[in-house]
């Protein structure tokens, strides 16, 4: 049971920019509910698969048709910012 | 007595003998949340403008003599987390304040193909994540039997809605008893169908391998009525059910007689309340009266069932919830780069168990985690499907209380996030499995509170499930009504 848990670097992999008193916070409850969760772990499951659909169903394939899509002006009216069909956002890439 | 206090099915037939019509009878549903609205707070939104158009649609065709169907002019409330075109969809999330989404859910489209009158969008836990609609960022809703009271939750909306008759149906989403539990504390009956049997299309997705769709309604019948016309296999969700749907309501007059019927041994004890326990073993009685053979059986994985949720739900929704990132919808908070845009705009957006699921579930699927945490959830998941199948082996149905508890103090649970889970332990074993499982009022307790009975069945067991169900809400026979509709009971 990792009881050490790296709160900011979970933060960042989460994009949630927390403050320090509240990322505290969340890495004490986060031990508190994973020490409930030490029961889960100390089950014997060798040999036991992994459920990922409770009815079993797998892939599931469709025709490759072209067909129309949602209306792009309605999606776009939904954005924060767009122009000219794209949504805008921020520089992604450092620009120095 | 109003309009607002019809089942589905007296309304329907009304409709059709013309002695009411679908616009008298929104009308009288409106009448009755304006009453209750302003201390209950169970909608978000209140459509009125499209609702009354929908319903004047269905006095067209009542006045024709072709209605749709079953829902033809029946006012239903919906949770608001699916998506309806160009009605705000909010999740109760300050994130999504003001998305209006391009298309409807499946489930919405399907209501509306059956003509039914949608009244608005009903309150909810942030995203579905809490027991008790307290997380809303929209303020809570509050239980239509004592306001000082938590309705249950996630769907807590909409079970105070159909309590009250400000709808006289709703859907909710059930991921972990946010369904059945809030269908309990408000007196309702409440469905979580077999996974896959309802679409999630349009369904603002937090634990994929978890949620679906089912109805709140009144009586046992109404339940199978709505879950009749949105069940359905959906090209648009990949999950759905490709096999054959079942009919619900084929065994409602059956009864009980000859059946075998499990109680789990591990969902009882410490942590129920007295009375919960007394009423719940009351009716085994009556079921065992009505012919039933009353068997315990043990399911040892139920001890571990809520453990095992707290990982992959929470894992399922860290990877869900990464779309909310202030580029395509929602709110946007300023940033110099993506990035930081990124995570000033969920760390506003989201409220704080939000925030706590999202790291739970990221932690819980990082590097050199995630076999420890999510890989060994799903396998005990594994295990939870097997011992219910041996259990069915024995038995044609399972019960047990639906909630530990009657409704809480609001406010009571909020500091504690492990006692708000909690809440759930009897209805996450059903969603681990995949299996339908429903709740019934069995009547109040000695504070006037309602207590439900959960009734399950193996996975597409619908038939069985209302069989067993019909006969509690006949043994049952619960009728009283919150005091706040007014209702001489």
């Amino acid at each position: 049971m990792p009881i050490d848990i790296d709160i900011a670097h979970v933060a960042r992999l989460a994009r949630l920019d927390l403050s320090t008193a509240d990322l505290e916070t969340y890495r004490h409850q986060l031990g508190v509910i994973l020490e409930h969760a030490a029961r889960v772990q100390a089950l014997d499951t060798a040999g036991v698969e992994p459920t990922a659909h409770p009815l079993g169903m797998t892939n599931t394939f469709r025709p490759d048709e072209v067909r129309p899509s949602l209306d792009r002006d309605e999606v776009l009216s939904q954005a924060p910012e767009a122009r000219d069909g794209y949504f805008v956002v921020p520089p992604a890439l450092d620009q120095g | 007595m109003s309009y607002a206090d019809l089942t589905i099915a007296a309304a329907a037939s009304e409709l059709r003998a013309g002695t009411i019509t679908a616009t008298e009878l929104l009308e009288a549903v409106f009448e009755r949340a304006s009453l209750t609205e302003a201390e209950l707070h169970a909608y978000l939104t209140l459509d009125a403008a499209r609702a009354r158009t929908a319903a004047g649609q269905a006095d067209v065709r009542f006045a024709a003599g072709t209605p749709l169907g079953p829902l033809d002019g029946i006012p239903i409330a919906l949770k608001d987390n699916m998506c309806t075109r160009g009605v705000e969809t909010t999740c109760a999330s300050q994130i999504l304040a003001g998305y209006h989404p391009p298309y409807d859910a499946t489930v919405v489209s399907r209501l509306k193909a059956g003509g039914a009158v949608i009244t608005g969008k009903t309150n909810l836990d942030e995203f579905a994540m809490g027991s008790s609609t307290e997380n809303s960022a929209y303020g809570p809703t509050r239980n239509p039997w004592n306001p000082e009271r938590v309705p249950g939750g996630s769907s807590g909306g909409s079970a105070a809605a159909v309590a009250v008759g400000s709808a006289l149906a709703a859907l909710g989403s059930d991921t972990g008893g946010s369904i059945r539990q809030p269908a309990s504390l408000c007196g309702v009956v409440g469905v979580k169908p077999t996974y896959g049997l309802v679409s999630r299309y349009g369904l603002i997705a937090f634990g994929s391998s978890l949620d679906q769709i089912g109805p709140f309604t009144r009586t046992v019948e109404d339940a199978a009525t709505v879950l009749g016309v949105i069940a359905g296999h959906d090209p648009l969700d990949a999950t759905s059910w490709r096999g054959d749907y079942p009919d619900a309501g084929s065994m409602f007059e059956t009864g009980v007689a000859g059946m075998r019927i499990g109680v789990i041994r591990q969902l009882d004890g410490e942590g129920y309340e007295p009375e919960v326990t007394a009423m719940s073993r009351a009716m085994l009685d009556r079921l065992t009266d009505a012919g039933a053979e009353i068997v315990e059986v043990s399911i040892p994985t139920c001890d571990v069932a809520l453990s095992t949720y707290y990982l992959i739900a929470p894992a399922e929704a860290s990877a869900n919830l990464a779309r909310f990132d202030g580029i395509r919808y929602g709110l946007r908070a300023d940033g110099s780069t993506a990035e930081e845009m990124m995570a000033r705009t969920r760390a506003e957006g989201f409220g704080p168990e939000v925030t706590r699921r999202i790291l739970l579930g990221t932690y819980a699927l990082s590097a050199g985690y995630y076999d420890a945490f999510y890989g060994q959830a799903q396998k005990v998941r594994t295990l939870v499907k097997q011992e219910f199948a041996a259990a069915y082996e024995k038995v044609d149905a399972l019960v047990s209380p639906t909630s530990p508890t009657v409704a809480f103090e609001l406010e009571a649970k909020t500091a504690d996030p492990l006692s708000m889970y909690l809440s759930d332990v009897c209805n996450i074993p059903a969603n681990l499995a995949g299996h339908p499982a429903m709740t019934v009022p069995l009547g109040l307790d000695s504070q006037g509170l309602p207590v439900g009975f959960q009734v399950m069945a193996p996975a597409l067991g619908e038939a069985t499930m209302f069989r067993v169900a019909a006969e509690v809400e006949r043994q049952a026979g619960f009728v009283a009504r919150p005091a706040m509709t007014g209702v001489e009971s």
